[in-house]
């Protein structure tokens, strides 16, 4: 099984600590796992975009331009993105503040509200959890459980008061996502 | 002891990693790809623990000679930088290969010339392997192309470094230091208290005076001094090339690649094995010493090889020395910090070897 992921939107919606999030998962899971972050100019001010990769086999290239799942959370990933999902891939976007959406055919398509989500729920940090719930309801490569663990094992106990939140967000995610278009 | 799991940048990894060898001291200046290193560092804080030195210097130069002070000493000392912090640490290089202490030299290489751009490049080979500073000499140079690998390469560039006094370079990458993967952590080593013989510490009166110095006013002494350097390097291409090879056993043709650019390589011989063409991967892991006498016993089995770097073509000199004009040896890479794709890589072997 492997996995080709990403995830891009603005800097400040959590991009890359969601892909953090991911990659953590599927440590959780025995899976081998990439995590590499956009870094250029682009995250100073404007687009943000990690690539994640979970795999049951040694991971050879971190870098790829085609990919089984994009998760789009701003209107220029759209337009950057959008071409590099394979084949009968997935995307998964956030409807906020898209004008021009996703035109293939020969992708599945889903949408996720999640930052109308988060401000229903009050609680806008949650946002990207939100978009990782939605994740998992349609490719459940990882668990919800291993998520949780992931989160315990990666933030300071500090901020564990935060879990039952984000979990709540996770599932919220899951109930809200729909279907747009079937590849 | 058992290994601990962790999942990290390879900037992160280095830094964990120098903690855990014992390092007695590192000494940086920022700059990006490679600043979690020294960030890391400071927030870790072990001179608490290990009593490691951790310190931010002026400048560049500042660093490197602090490393040059301190492996005087016989300490286990490194800095770190990316390329054109790397070239401001030339003069301190050459003159730590020429007074023979050892120390690991971090490069998370980008874009160049000048300031260049920030994202990955692989172009400081030349400069790496082939001198960098002035004078006849050589670093041993160490190319991971994993997050594990920028963990491991620490103990493993120390431990060479002492054995044969020499400055040891890992030439990593922007992709590498920047992605997070799944690495095993070794225990923590406890940092030496005892000084090498030849460390400058104070004279005792057991013992004639040591002399740490890259000078000699006496020509001849001079031509003496650099005969021992070169007979130690010929030492070290004969003991410690170190490579990983991947579906070289039945290949007809043959890609070249390290760090970044080896596992873009390796994707895209999957890809074309998945095509049914019999392709093969060599990854030098030391690129000095080059792994120049296996590339040619391969070129004896191959119709062609691709040398995959992201550069203008430097590694390509080496692999066309060591094939030896047996058979054809063309170079492909992306420049200015954009990463080769494993479809270009596919491409360009196609065009330039299979059907060139």
């Amino acid at each position: 099984m492997t996995e080709e992921i990403i995830i891009a939107g603005f800097g400040g919606q959590g991009v890359l600590s969601m892909g953090k999030i991911m990659a953590y998962s599927g440590v959780m899971q025995d899976m081998e796992v990439s995590w590499m972050p956009s870094y250029g100019p682009e995250m100073r001010g404007g687009t943000a975009n990690v690539i994640v990769i979970l795999s049951s086999e040694r991971i050879s290239s971190p870098i790829i331009r085609h990919f089984d799942t994009a998760i789009i959370l701003n209107q220029q990933s759209l337009d950057k993105f959008e071409s590099s999902v394979k084949a009968g891939g997935v995307l998964i976007y956030d409807g906020n503040g898209i004008t021009r959406h996703p035109e293939r055919k020969d992708i599945t398509i889903y949408r996720v509200d999640a930052t109308e989500e988060a401000a229903r729920m009050n609680s806008p940090k949650t946002f990207n959890m939100i978009v990782l719930g939605g994740f998992i309801k349609v490719k459940p490569v990882i668990k919800i459980e291993n998520i949780i663990k992931g989160l315990k094992k990666s933030l300071p106990e500090r901020y564990h008061n935060l879990i039952p939140m984000n979990e709540k967000a996770l599932i919220r995610g899951e109930e809200i996502i729909t279907e747009v278009q079937k590849a | 002891m058992e290994k601990e799991l962790r999942l990290m940048k390879g900037n992160e990894a280095v830094a964990e990693a120098a903690i855990r060898a014992g390092t007695d001291g590192y000494f940086g200046y920022p700059i990006t790809p490679q600043s979690e290193i020294l960030e890391y560092l400071m927030e870790a804080n072990p001179g608490e623990t290990t009593g490691m030195v951790v310190l931010q210097a002026e400048s560049e130069i500042a660093a490197i000679n602090m490393v040059y002070g301190g492996a005087a000493c016989g300490k286990k000392v490194m800095t770190s930088s990316s390329s054109p912090g790397i070239s401001l640490k030339q003069e301190g290089i050459s003159y730590i290969a020429g007074a023979e202490l050892p120390c690991l030299i971090v490069n998370v290489v980008r874009a160049g010339p000048g300031l260049g751009a920030i994202q990955p490049a692989q172009s400081d080979y030349f400069q790496s392997v082939k001198g960098g500073g002035h004078g006849d000499y050589h670093l041993i140079v160490l190319a991971p192309s994993s997050v594990q690998e920028m963990a491991d390469f620490v103990e493993l560039g120390f431990e060479l470094a002492f054995k044969y006094r020499n400055p040891v370079m890992m030439l990593s990458d922007g992709a590498i230091g920047q992605m997070m993967e799944k690495v095993y952590l070794s225990p923590q080593k406890e940092r030496s208290s005892d000084s090498p013989l030849w460390a400058t510490t104070g004279k005792p009166a057991s013992r004639p005076r040591n002399f740490i110095t890259s000078l000699d006013l006496d020509p001849y002494g001079q031509e003496v001094f650099n005969n021992k350097l070169q007979a130690k390097y010929a030492e070290i291409r004969e003991k410690e090339v170190r490579y990983e090879e991947f579906l070289c056993e039945d290949a007809e043709y043959l890609l070249v690649a390290y760090g970044t650019s080896a596992r873009v390589s390796q994707k895209a011989v999957q890809i074309l094995r998945g095509e049914g063409i019999k392709v093969g991967l060599l990854r030098p892991i030391t690129l000095f010493p080059f792994p120049t006498k296996r590339i040619y016993e391969l070129a004896g089995k191959v119709k062609g090889m691709l040398s995959v770097e992201m550069s203008a073509g430097q590694m390509v000199e080496d692999v066309l020395l060591a094939v030896n004009g047996k058979v054809p040896v063309k170079h492909f890479g992306r420049l200015g910090g954009i990463v080769t794709t494993p479809e270009e890589v596919v491409e360009n072997l196609k065009s330039k070897i299979i059907g060139g």
